[in-house]
C-alpha cells in the first residue's frame, strides 16, 4: 500500500460555483476516501420565521436558493395552506405547475451545461447555456423576473398568464424542442461524453436506496421515484411516466436529466391545454395554527418543508430538508476509488446546490 | 467599445448567496451576453485577476476566505459587490450567521444592488470596476510604483 496524502478540494475552486470543501485521502490518483464539510453559505434563514409574518416569508423561502427558487417558494406556501386548510383555486395550481416546469427547465440546462464545462466540452456548455435563455425569457415575460420570480404567494399565484400566453410558451417550447433533441444526443450518444462519463461514480439501486438517494441521482439507479407522482399542485391531472436509467453511473444521472427536459415540456404543453378558468387566489384571513409537511419535487430530488405554527402571524419553526443534503452521502461514497482529475465531474453529477444544503 | 482600452480578468467568489446572483453572473459568460468577447475572462486563480466580484453575503466561515482571496490579488485590484446581499446583507440581513456586507472585511469599490442582480446590472458593474481599475492605476503610476 502507498502513502496517504490529503488534498484539500474547495472551498474556492475553478470548478466550483459554490463554496463547498472536501478532504480528498489519496492513494496516488485515487480516492480512498472523502470528507466534506460544509458551513460556507449558511445564513440561518429558517429562524428568520420568527421575525417575518408568515405571508412575507415566501420571499425568503424562495431565496433559499436562487436556481430553484419557484419551488421552494411554491412548496413553502402548500405547507401554510396545509395548516390553514385553504383551498387553492385550480387554476393557480395549473400555473404554478407551468412555472415549476419551467424552472426545471432552466435548472436542467443549467446543470447540463456545468457538467459539460467540468468535462472539458466548452462549446456543449455554452449551446446548453444558448438554449437556456428560450425558457429565462418565457419566466421573465410571464413574471418579470429571470430567476427569482417572487410569483407564488400563500393562497394562490400573484399573477395570471393569459391563455394566448400559455400557447405561445407551449408552441415556443415545441420549437425548442428539435435543439433540444441534438443536445440531449450529445450528452446520451457522443462517444467522448460516454466514455468521460460512463462507469464513472457507480451506485447500486441498493446502495442508492438505503443511502437515501433522492431525484436524478435515485431514478439513475432505476428507482422510479418522482414525488410529482404524488400529485401535488396540478401533476395528479397531467399525465407522465419519470425518466429512468438502470447504469447508476454519472453518464446515467446525465441521461435521466436530459430525458426530463422533455418530459417537463410535455407538462407544460399539457397544463397550457387543460387550464381551467378562474380565480388565481384565495383571500388568507386568520393565522396558521398547527403543523403541515409539503413534499415537493425539484430539479435536484425531493424537497420537505416543514412548518410549524401556534396560531400568531409569526411561525414557531420552519425546516427544509434539500435534495442536495439527501445526496451528499451517496456522493461520498460514489467517490471511492475515482480518480483525482475525476472529482469535479462526479462532484457535478449529483447537481449540488450548496445554497440549498446550507440555507 | 473603444472607451475599453482593457480586458480585465475577474475572479468570483460567492459568499452566502443564494446563488441567483451567481448564475447571473455566470450567464454574463454564455452566448446572449458574452463578455468573453470583450476579454472578460473568469479565472479561477487570484493572481491572475484584476475584479474581484463577490456575490452574497459575509459569514463568519467565509470572512478568511474573503480575505485570503483579496490578498493574493496583485496591486491594482477592484472589488465590485453585486447583488443587495454583498452590498449590506439584504434579505438575509437580520440572520444570525450574516455579518452584512462584503464591505465588513474587505473594502469596496463599486455597489451593483439587486436582487438578483440582472446580466446588464453586471456588465454595467464590471464597466464601472473598469474606469475604478484605471484611477487606481494611474494613482500607482503617480506615486511612482
Amino acid at each position: 500500500m502507498s502513502k496517504q496524502i490529503v488534498i484539500p478540494f474547495g472551498p474556492q475552486h475553478p470548478v466550483l460555483p459554490e463554496p463547498i470543501h472536501l478532504d480528498l485521502v489519496m492513494e496516488d490518483e485515487r480516492v480512498v476516501e472523502a470528507l466534506p464539510s460544509i458551513g460556507y453559505v449558511h445564513r440561518g434563514l429558517e429562524k428568520l420565521v420568527e421575525k417575518r409574518d408568515f405571508r412575507d416569508f415566501v420571499y425568503i423561502a424562495e431565496r433559499i436558493c436562487g436556481i430553484c427558487s419557484f419551488i421552494h417558494g411554491m412548496t413553502y406556501c402548500h405547507a401554510v395552506e396545509g395548516v390553514m386548510d385553504l383551498p387553492v383555486p385550480p387554476r393557480a395550481n395549473y400555473l404554478r405547475t407551468v412555472w415549476s416546469e419551467l424552472s426545471r427547465l432552466h435548472s436542467h440546462l443549467l446543470w447540463l451545461g456545468l457538467m459539460a464545462d467540468a468535462m472539458g466540452f466548452e462549446s456543449l456548455f455554452m449551446q446548453s447555456w444558448r438554449l437556456r435563455e428560450h425558457v429565462l425569457d418565457d419566466m421573465e415575460e410571464t413574471t418579470g423576473n429571470r430567476v427569482i420570480q417572487g410569483s407564488c404567494k400563500v393562497g394562490g399565484v400573484r399573477r395570471d398568464i393569459s391563455d394566448a400566453k400559455l400557447r405561445e410558451i407551449a408552441d415556443g417550447l415545441e420549437e425548442l424542442r428539435p435543439q433540444l433533441e441534438d443536445l440531449r444526443d450529445v450528452f446520451v450518444r457522443d462517444s467522448s461524453v460516454r466514455h468521460r462519463l460512463g462507469g464513472l461514480g457507480t451506485l447500486t439501486e441498493q446502495q442508492a436506496w438505503e443511502l437515501g438517494a433522492v431525484g436524478p441521482v435515485l431514478r439513475a439507479c432505476g428507482v422510479a421515484n418522482d414525488i410529482r407522482q404524488t400529485g401535488y399542485a396540478a401533476y395528479d391531472e397531467l399525465d407522465f411516466t419519470p425518466a429512468v436509467e438502470t447504469a447508476g453511473d454519472c453518464w446515467a444521472r446525465t441521461a435521466v436529466r436530459a430525458e426530463e427536459l422533455f418530459t417537463s415540456i410535455d407538462l407544460i404543453q399539457q397544463a397550457a391545454e387543460k387550464i381551467p378558468e378562474g380565480p388565481i387566489e384565495v383571500k388568507v384571513t386568520g393565522n396558521p395554527k398547527g403543523e403541515f409537511y409539503a413534499r415537493s419535487e425539484q430539479p435536484r430530488g425531493e424537497v420537505i418543508h416543514y412548518v410549524k405554527a401556534n396560531g400568531t402571524k409569526n411561525l414557531v419553526r420552519f425546516r427544509v430538508r434539500t435534495p442536495t443534503f439527501s445526496n451528499i452521502a451517496p456522493l461520498v461514497v460514489s467517490m471511492k476509488g475515482i480518480e483525482l482529475a475525476d472529482v469535479p465531474v462526479v462532484v457535478l453529477s449529483i447537481d449540488p446546490c450548496i445554497g440549498c444544503a446550507e440555507r | 467599445m473603444a472607451y475599453m482600452k482593457r480586458s480585465p480578468w475577474i475572479i468570483h467568489y460567492d459568499g452566502s448567496s443564494c446563488n441567483g446572483c451567481d448564475i447571473e453572473v455566470l450567464a454574463c459568460l454564455t452566448p446572449l451576453y458574452d463578455v468573453e468577447r470583450f476579454g472578460i475572462i473568469n479565472t479561477g486563480n487570484p493572481k491572475h485577476a484584476d475584479i474581484f466580484v463577490v456575490t452574497g453575503s459575509v459569514n463568519e466561515q467565509g470572512r478568511q476566505v474573503i480575505r485570503n482571496i483579496y490578498d493574493q490579488m496583485p496591486e491594482p485590484k477592484v472589488v465590485a459587490a453585486f447583488g443587495i446581499c454583498a452590498c449590506s446583507g439584504g434579505i438575509f440581513r437580520e440572520c444570525y450567521n450574516v455579518d452584512g456586507g462584503i464591505d465588513q472585511v474587505i473594502p469596496v469599490d463599486v455597489y451593483i444592488p439587486g436582487c438578483p442582480v440582472r446580466p446588464e446590472q453586471i456588465i454595467d458593474g464590471i464597466v464601472r470596476a473598469l474606469g475604478v481599475l484605471e484611477e487606481k492605476l494611474a494613482k500607482m503610476k503617480e506615486d511612482g510604483r
